[in-house]
């Protein structure tokens, strides 16, 4: 989240929801950083980032999954 | 895909190969600590990421704010603190910035880059981790009990400490993959502590019925008397998913994690762990993680209200019951008859009939499952 950072347009309707949801629900300091948030849940949750293995670390982790039956 | 590690990257810190063989031998010269096997555990838990964004044991900063705000300093959810704690005369020449070996049984566990050395106050540490300072608590007479001192700083796993269920353990990394190879995007996980009776069961596949997969994560470590034995748990878990759930679509697996009793706050740990998994999903059961009657019935459904920015979904599963009206297994939010047609699946009361040897009715656990408990012969922790 670090770095330059560009500007977006959404609709004020939503934004002051977002900003009502924040200020009952805690956990984030502004609409800004809640929707990085969803952003980055959304998008990691579709290419299944997070994770960093080389592809022959993979395979042994599938070898031992099927070793055990799970596979 | 499966829910994004907790703080965004799954974190291993396990050594391996060359590097492991020259720490190992530099660890020869470094000062060194005997832990238990509790701090053992957490070590593990810790360098095979399932306390992910965690990467060692917690320093001051981090222990105060989990402590004081239920949130790491970077304001992600964490509630419970990971600390390892040593007496003064353990750390006679110890100083920040060493490193130093954590042996279990004498033997090389990990190293910890030792990042900070704090004194901590276990009273408030009860009040606040436990809301209670009474000794009664078995997490509070646990705190009580240890050392003066705390150590933090990051950690490498040389070995893992012995695990006697090694083949049905599998670590973040593991399920993650397996998930994926399954195609599994939705996937609920289930902590036990019990061999399953029809409650669970009903739990369960009601949460499976809109999820791809059923993660159940027996929680094997330490135990008390009259706790079913982890082997037994795992058994019957087999005997249940091969004669009644359809096939691949549950993963058993082991997870070998403390326990504290710490109810609300444990219950946003077990699912931040969860998450760490792969989990989109963790089933919450009332009065998760309690003891006694020191919580509420449902404050450790309340206090997922403070966290919309965990990152998995809680779910609050009501108890299941029998109903005699309804012709089956229903809960509070559907079955609108009266106490007289309920027939309450009462783990105490299966626990006692598997005691004496009895076969508990069919209505409360299934044949197959009662069948592994009494034919282990030492079912129960003695
Ligand atoms: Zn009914």
């Amino acid at each position: 989240m670090s770095g330059d950072k560009v500007s977006i347009e959404i609709s004020k309707d939503l934004y002051e929801k977002a900003k009502k949801f924040i200020e009952e629900n805690g956990g984030f300091k502004s609409v800004e950083e809640l929707v990085e948030f969803l952003l980055e849940e959304a998008i990691a949750a579709e290419t299944g980032e997070g994770v960093a293995i080389s592809p022959e670390d993979e395979e042994k982790v599938k070898e031992r999954l099927r070793s055990l039956g799970y596979l | 895909m499966v829910s994004r590690p907790h703080g965004g990257r799954l974190v291993l810190r396990v050594l391996e190969g060359r590097r492991r063989e020259r720490l190992l031998s530099e660890a020869r010269e470094m000062p060194s600590l005997e832990v238990g096997l509790e701090r053992a555990i957490d070590a593990e838990d810790i360098a095979r990421g399932a306390f992910s964004p965690l990467e060692g044991f917690m320093v001051e900063d981090e222990y105060l704010s989990v402590l004081d705000r239920m949130r790491l300093p970077n304001d992600l959810p964490w509630t419970i603190p990971v600390i390892l704690d040593a007496s003064k005369e353990e750390l006679r020449g110890v100083s920040v910035g060493d490193d130093l070996l954590l042996k279990y049984n004498g033997r090389p566990l990990a190293i910890v880059t030792v990042e900070d050395v704090y004194g901590w106050d276990k009273r408030v540490h009860a009040e606040k981790v436990f809301k209670t300072r009474d000794p009664g608590h078995p997490g509070v007479e646990a705190t009580y009990r240890r050392k003066d001192l705390l150590v933090g700083g990051r950690l490498e796993l040389i070995d893992s400490p012995p695990n006697p269920l090694e083949k049905y353990t599998l670590w973040p990394l593991e399920t993650r993959i397996l998930f994926k190879e399954r195609g599994w995007r939705r996937v609920v996980a289930f902590q036990t502590r019990n061999v399953p009776h029809l409650g669970h069961e009903y739990v369960q596949k009601a949460a499976l019925t809109f999820t791809d997969g059923l993660l159940v994560q027996p929680l094997s470590g330490w135990k008390k008397k009259g706790d079913y034995r982890d082997e037994v748990i795992v058994e019957a878990y087999k005997a249940l998913i091969e004669h009644y759930y359809p096939k691949n679509v549950v993963v058993l697996s082991v997870l070998r994690m403390n326990m504290f009793y710490a109810g609300p706050r444990e219950a946003v740990h077990h699912a931040i762990v969860r998450k760490n998994f792969g989990a989109t999903h963790f089933i919450v059961g009332r009065d998760h993680a309690g003891v006694g009657d020191y919580y509420g019935p449902y404050e450790a459904w309340e206090i997922f209200k403070q966290f919309p920015d965990l990152g998995i979904t809680p779910l609050f599963v009501r108890e299941a019951f029998y109903c005699r009206k309804c012709g089956g297994m229903v809960n509070e939010k559907i079955c609108p008859h009266g106490p007289e047609h309920r027939v309450k699946i009462s783990g105490t009361r299966i626990r006692e009939m598997l005691r004496r040897g009895e076969r508990p009715p069919e209505y409360m656990m299934r044949p197959e499952v009662a069948e592994v408990v009494l034919g282990h012969g030492n079912p129960f922790i003695e």
